[in-house]
């Protein structure tokens, strides 16, 4: 991973990653299962997000592919290499943890040679490349200063330099915006990403936000209780959803009584198509998208079949979320903010339901609710 | 909404009279000021203008002279070498210890268990540490007499229990528990990521030692065991149960220049050992402070 060699370049070359195969991964603590039976394969320098909520098993299975903790069966594979029983420091993986992990007695510039010193890298080259990695991460003027003396967002940068800077087959990113504000956040996961495309490493990126995970990943991995639930692009977990956990986890849904019939289900007089063709027919919840519910005014040439209420709308920049009042359930539309300002709150609408495929939930004896 | 309450509630706010507002906060540190005042600044400004007035009230250097003289030397050697010693010993001892109860739970049994048994031992010192020692070490001690009848004696060359080695131990007996208090802290603000990340980028255990934990730890660890010299060094009343008779420490000099029975009592270089006493501890305090301080800056 680390060579006291000196290259053209001391930055890691492009696409440098290797592949990684996580196969039937499993760990259980004091009985509970923490993952169970976890398979994945990350592309040589593919970004994978796993996403899920706290206590799915998506820290756990970083942790097992870093080597800080023991599979309880499984294999993690690194370029064809079984590493599961190859310890942590001999993996040759870079790891940003959540916050609070660069060395406070070290500055920025000694964090990131730290790895090199570790590996023998002569001195010159260690701080050549220190010097490039800080530089990668807009930190070159901030390079002599301590941990306490930077921002988080600074902090996370230079542990973002100190990973990469052995050259590591493998990144692994543990929830590493979690401890800043929005802002900041927004930025540096622009940053990691941009950072990532130019090293090519492989990625594991861990997170419970679903806007960091769809921003920054290639592939997405849904997570709940140890099971990897969908996994792929952005887009296709967003929009077509495998589960009805992942429907309702990944973006807003709105959950409609209906009926299945045919192959499609009906939501108070629209045909929805199913995203699951083999259903049975009978009562379901029909999970729908607030972006497939069009509004319009009740003077409007083009109705909808549904007449509400505007009680709320939330400004969220370029779109807005009107909530509508349909009497004995809340629907959630989300527009563009310039259509929804002709529609203020006490406004009546007509409200109607784009044909997008949709997930059901049997699950009859829950109301409807957006 | 009025828009005449405005600024009837800022009339009110204000104070009356047009004069400035008595600031009494400063009444809360009073007690302390007074209590350091009365036990510790007063008594060392006594001892200073003692150790500088001869028998007669004159103005003099010669208690200062008089520190020169082999006994009192010898008692100042032994008392660095028991404080040297009886801190290091309780240093690592200590250190060892608190670091086995920073890898168990927070909340476990093992850290409430020896953090409250350490603040109760740390305390033990005196009389009743030195009876404890006598009862059951001493020549007639059970411990003593229970080996003996199993063909081990403890005491083959002398009783060791009585000279400089006896009173290192007893030290070692609050220092240890001492070291456990102030130490923990410190321990408690390594955190587990540098270790996993040294792990991370190639490091061993070693390793982490070697240059993160180690470095890190190292002025704490020099302060807290400065500390223990400084409660060692200034220690009177466990020495003076013991041992009672001799200029064994400086803290037994001073008593018996100030106690003498045969009316040689010399009040004078008393306090100029005292004094010299208060500036060694003082040094090593300031010292213990400054790497606390910046141990602290690195494990908040």
């Amino acid at each position: 991973m680390v060579s006291s060699s000196s290259g053209a370049s001391s930055r890691p070359s492009a696409r440098a990653g290797v592949e990684v195969r996580l196969e039937d991964l499993k760990r259980r603590y004091a009985g509970v299962t923490a993952l169970d039976g976890l398979s994945l394969t990350l592309a040589p320098g593919e970004l994978v997000a796993l996403l899920g909520p706290s206590g799915c098993g998506k820290t756990t299975a970083l942790r097992l592919v870093a080597g800080l903790e023991e599979t309880d069966g499984g294999r993690v594979v690194f370029g064809g290499e079984d590493v599961t029983n190859v310890p942590a420091n001999k993996r040759e993986i870079g790891m940003v943890f959540q916050a609070y992990s660069l060395f406070p007695h070290m500055t920025a510039m000694q964090n990131v040679a730290f790895g090199m010193q570790l590996h023998r890298v002569g001195v010159a080259e260690r701080r050549k490349r220190a010097s490039d990695m800080l530089e990668l991460v807009g930190l070159s003027p901030h390079a002599h200063k301590y941990a306490h003396q930077l921002s988080g967002g600074q902090q996370q940068r230079v542990a973002l330099a100190r990973a990469l800077a052995i050259k590591p087959k493998v990144l692994l990113l543990d929830e590493p915006l979690s401890a800043l504000d929005a802002k900041v956040r927004a930025r540096l996961r622009d940053e990691i990403r941009r950072v990532q495309l130019e090293v090519g490493t492989t990625t594991l990126f861990v997170t419970h936000d679903q806007e960091e995970a769809l921003a920054i990943a290639d592939r997405v991995g849904v997570m709940q209780s140890g099971r990897l639930e969908q996994l792929g692009p952005p887009m296709t977990v967003y929009s077509r959803p495998a589960t009805p956990f992942v429907a309702s986890f990944v973006g807003l849904t709105n959950r409609l009584n209906g009926v299945v019939r045919d192959g499609a289900v009906e939501v108070r007089g629209t045909r929805l198509p199913l995203v699951q063709t083999d259903a049975t027919n009978g009562p379901a919840v029909a999970l729908v998208r607030p972006e497939a519910v069009t509004l319009a005014g009740e003077g409007d040439s083009t109705p909808g079949p549904l007449n509400g209420t505007v009680i709320a709308t939330a400004f969220l920049g370029a779109t807005s979320r009107v909530t509508v009042d349909l009497g004995d359930v809340t629907v959630l539309a989300q527009l563009a903010t310039s259509d929804a300002a002709a529609h203020p709150a006490g406004t009546r609408v007509r409200l109607a339901l784009r044909p997008d495929p949709v997930l059901i939930e049997r699950d009859e004896a829950a109301p409807d609710h957006g | 909404m009025t828009s005449a309450g405005i600024p009837a509630v800022k009339a009110a706010a204000r104070p009356t009279g047009g004069g400035r507002r008595l600031r009494l906060s400063w009444l809360g540190v009073v007690p302390f000021f007074a209590y350091v005042g009365v036990f510790l600044l007063l008594p060392t400004v006594i001892i200073a203008a003692g150790s500088f007035a001869a028998k007669d009230g004159s103005l003099t250097i010669s208690n200062f002279t008089s520190i020169n003289q082999p006994y009192l030397v010898k008692s100042f050697v032994n008392g660095a070498v028991v404080s040297v010693v009886s801190a290091l010993a309780g240093g690592f001892a200590g250190a060892l210890l608190a670091y086995a109860v920073v890898t168990g739970s927070p909340r476990g049994l093992l850290r409430r268990a020896v953090t409250s048994a350490s603040g109760v031992l740390a305390q033990f010192g005196g009389v009743t540490l030195a009876f404890a020692f006598l009862a059951t070490l001493g020549t007639t001690g059970v411990v003593t007499i229970f080996l003996k009848d199993h063909g081990i004696d403890i005491f083959p060359n002398g009783v060791w229990l009585y000279e400089l080695s006896g009173l290192t131990l007893l030290y070692a007996y609050f220092q240890i528990p001492l070291m456990v208090l102030v130490f923990l802290p410190a321990l408690d603000g390594i955190r587990p990521q540098w270790r996993e990340a040294t792990e991370s980028l190639g490091g061993t255990t070693w390793h982490y030692w070697r240059y993160v934990a180690g470095p890190l730890l190292a002025p704490s660890f020099l302060g807290c065991t400065l500390l223990l010299f400084a409660n060692a060094f200034s220690a009177y009343a466990t020495a003076q149960a013991l041992i009672s008779q001799g200029n064994l420490i400086v803290p037994l000099a001073i008593s018996n220049l100030l106690t003498s029975e045969t009316g040689r009592a010399q009040p004078g270089l008393a306090k100029a050992l005292a004094l010299s006493m208060i500036l060694i501890v003082t040094i090593v305090t300031v010292l213990y402070a400054v790497l606390q301080q910046r141990s602290a800056r690195w494990l908040r």
